[in-house]
């Protein structure tokens, strides 16, 4: 299992798998304890419109307009469900639930009506994503780690999500003390000549380019996955959030590494032929931790 | 008789204006609306500076909103706010602000002690790290309310006076000139009632200004020296003896509250 073939196969998925996890996680927390978790569901369901958009207007299935693509499908989302909570006085998980919904359908109706027979464009890969297939045919052992050439050859995903983890990182640490304040104490945060509303868009922006990039490469059963079960279990584990966004980084991990192995050997070690797909048992993974957070964890009590 | 005169009228009582570049807080014209409807109505009022004053009124009467409005959480209609003569934006840094306590979800997973950090956060910004002058400056003023010993219980296992004294020892980090708080004895013990009281005192004695959204009418006398009655609309505004009274309170109350009230007949000024 850890052979040539390992590197070449299971590593990069493996290791894109847990950068999308944890992207999705980090800005999840925050999320989760300004009641707008379903936010993540949203963004991942929108951008499926959004990818067909980008490729009627471009002809081709190209990375980046589809990206952008699903970046403005996000931007109208979020715009549309403010719309829709402010003007129709609508309470905000219901106006999340009708919007991507509704752009989701469409998504699925334009991807209908569009010739898109001819490529690799439909709703299960959107739902599923391609984890398994981001393989590393230069990958022919772990010599090629240290080995440019090959290391030129890994999938385009991997670089790119590490390099949207490191923005989403980065900013949540450069952020961390007006996010934790403006997400605890709006009222005191204004006080404090705090641009809240600013942050809040912040951390909606920050969670759709997690959402899309960990969607391009993984699909969106992750992407939901992610941005709720690692930390709403992280928050069954301690009383402190900077403890918290570690469990949940660690959760995170735990699902995409463990969710992947399973997947791809748990049938064969049960007799079984075939494999299952890496998403359906990274995020079935990701629901039996916090299963067993909300069953076993030390902080699991509310006033 | 002259007082009622001017009380049925749209002119609220006020003894002669305080210099405006002195007040810490001065509002004019300041209309704040939910909906479409008014919850503050062209408000003019200026606080004294160096001393306690109660804004008082009944339920709905748009006190919480008026002091929101006034540091710029809610956005008003019209009107202005100025604090020492200078508009509100650039005097932030002297005011700290005790939200009411069911404003915050206390299951947030934080210490009672991380609370009172976030006062420092003007100090600290983005990125400085909280150094041990800085925790002993929080704990002072945990202690300062009685809560040195519970700085790090999370603060969903807080009673709701305990929570209460959080949020006042994260004031008190501020080192502010002016507070401003939003019911500070709403559904509190005796014990923390106390507490908050004596250090309102103390702020006061060191010369800063307190302004609080208060509900007990009963107590209104031994704690404030002034109060701001209001219903919407200012109705009057000075000290307890001769802004606190029971015409000023019936024309507050539109006549729903007179009789519970002990100690004050028609005219006369509250006994202290």
């Amino acid at each position: 299992m850890m052979g040539a073939e390992f590197v070449s196969l299971s590593l990069p998925p493996m290791l894109i798998g847990t950068l999308a996890a944890i992207a999705c996680a980090l800005p999840g927390n925050f999320l989760l304890l300004r009641r707008q978790a379903l936010i993540g569901d949203a963004i991942s369901h929108v951008v499926l419109p959004g990818i067909v958009a980008a490729f009627l207007l471009t002809g081709a299935v190209a990375t980046w307009p589809m990206m952008l693509g699903a970046g403005g499908a996000a931007l109208v989302a979020v715009l549309l469900i403010e719309a829709v909570r402010r003007l129709g006085g609508i309470e905000p998980g219901a106006a999340m639930g009708v919007v991507f919904t509704s752009m989701f359908a469409a998504g699925v109706l334009l991807l209908e009506l569009s010739d898109t027979s001819s490529v690799h464009l439909d709703v299960q890969h959107a739902l599923y994503g391609n984890l398994e297939s981001l393989i590393w045919l230069d990958g022919t052992g772990w010599a090629a780690l240290s080995d440019p050439q090959a290391l030129r050859a890994l999938p385009p995903e991997l670089p790119r999500m590490a390099a949207v983890l490191a923005l989403v990182a980065t900013l949540t640490a450069i952020l961390w003390r007006p996010l934790k304040l403006s997400t605890f104490d709006e009222g005191f945060a204004r006080t404090l000549g705090l641009p809240v509303r600013g942050i809040g868009l912040i951390l909606v922006v920050m969670a759709a380019i997690a959402a899309v990039a960990a969607f391009d490469a993984v699909g969106s059963i992750i992407v939901i996955a992610m941005f709720i079960c690692p930390p709403a279990a992280a928050r069954l584990m301690t009383n402190r959030l900077e403890r918290q966004i570690w469990w949940s980084v660690g959760f995170a991990t735990l699902s995409a590494l463990l969710g992947y192995v399973l997947a791809g050997y748990g049938p064969l070690w049960l007799g079984g032929r075939h494999a299952v797909s890496a998403a359906g048992m990274i995020a079935t993974v990701s629901g039996v931790i916090l299963g067993a957070a909300a069953l076993f964890g030390p902080c699991r009590t509310r006033s | 008789m002259m007082l009622d005169a001017r009380l049925t009228g749209d002119r609220p009582i006020v003894d002669a204006p305080a210099a405006l570049a002195d007040s810490p807080l001065a509002i004019r014209g300041l209309t704040v609306a939910y909906g479409g409807k008014p919850a503050v109505t062209s408000v003019d009022v200026t606080f004294r500076p160096g001393r306690m004053s109660a804004i008082i009124g009944p339920n709905g009467a748009g006190k919480s909103t008026l002091l929101k409005a006034a540091l710029g959480i809610e956005r008003p209609v019209s009107g202005t706010v100025t604090c020492w003569g200078k508009p509100l934006a650039r005097q932030l840094a002297r005011i700290a602000y005790v939200p009411q306590r069911a404003s915050v979800d206390w299951d947030f997973p934080t210490r009672a002690l991380d609370v009172v950090l976030m006062g420092l956060y003007r100090e600290l910004g983005l990125l400085r790290r909280v150094r041990p002058a800085h925790r002993e400056t929080a704990m002072a003023c945990l202690s300062r309310v009685g809560m040195q010993d519970l700085a790090d219980r999370q603060i969903g296992q807080l009673s709701g006076g305990q929570q209460q004294r959080v949020f006042l020892a994260r004031a008190l980090a501020q080192g502010a000139d002016l507070y401003l708080l939003d019911e500070p004895f709403a559904g509190v013990d005796a014990a923390t009632e106390k507490a908050i009281i004596g250090v309102l005192k103390s702020l006061k004695s060191e010369g800063r200004t307190v302004i609080a959204v208060h509900h007990d009418l009963s107590t209104v006398a031994e704690y404030f020296d002034r109060v701001f009655l209001m219903n919407t609309r200012a109705i009057a505004e000075g000290p307890v003896a001769t802004a606190f009274t029971a015409d000023t309170l019936h024309a507050a109350y539109d006549g729903r509250l007179a009789s519970t009230l002990p100690g004050l007949s028609n005219g006369t000024p509250h006994a202290e």
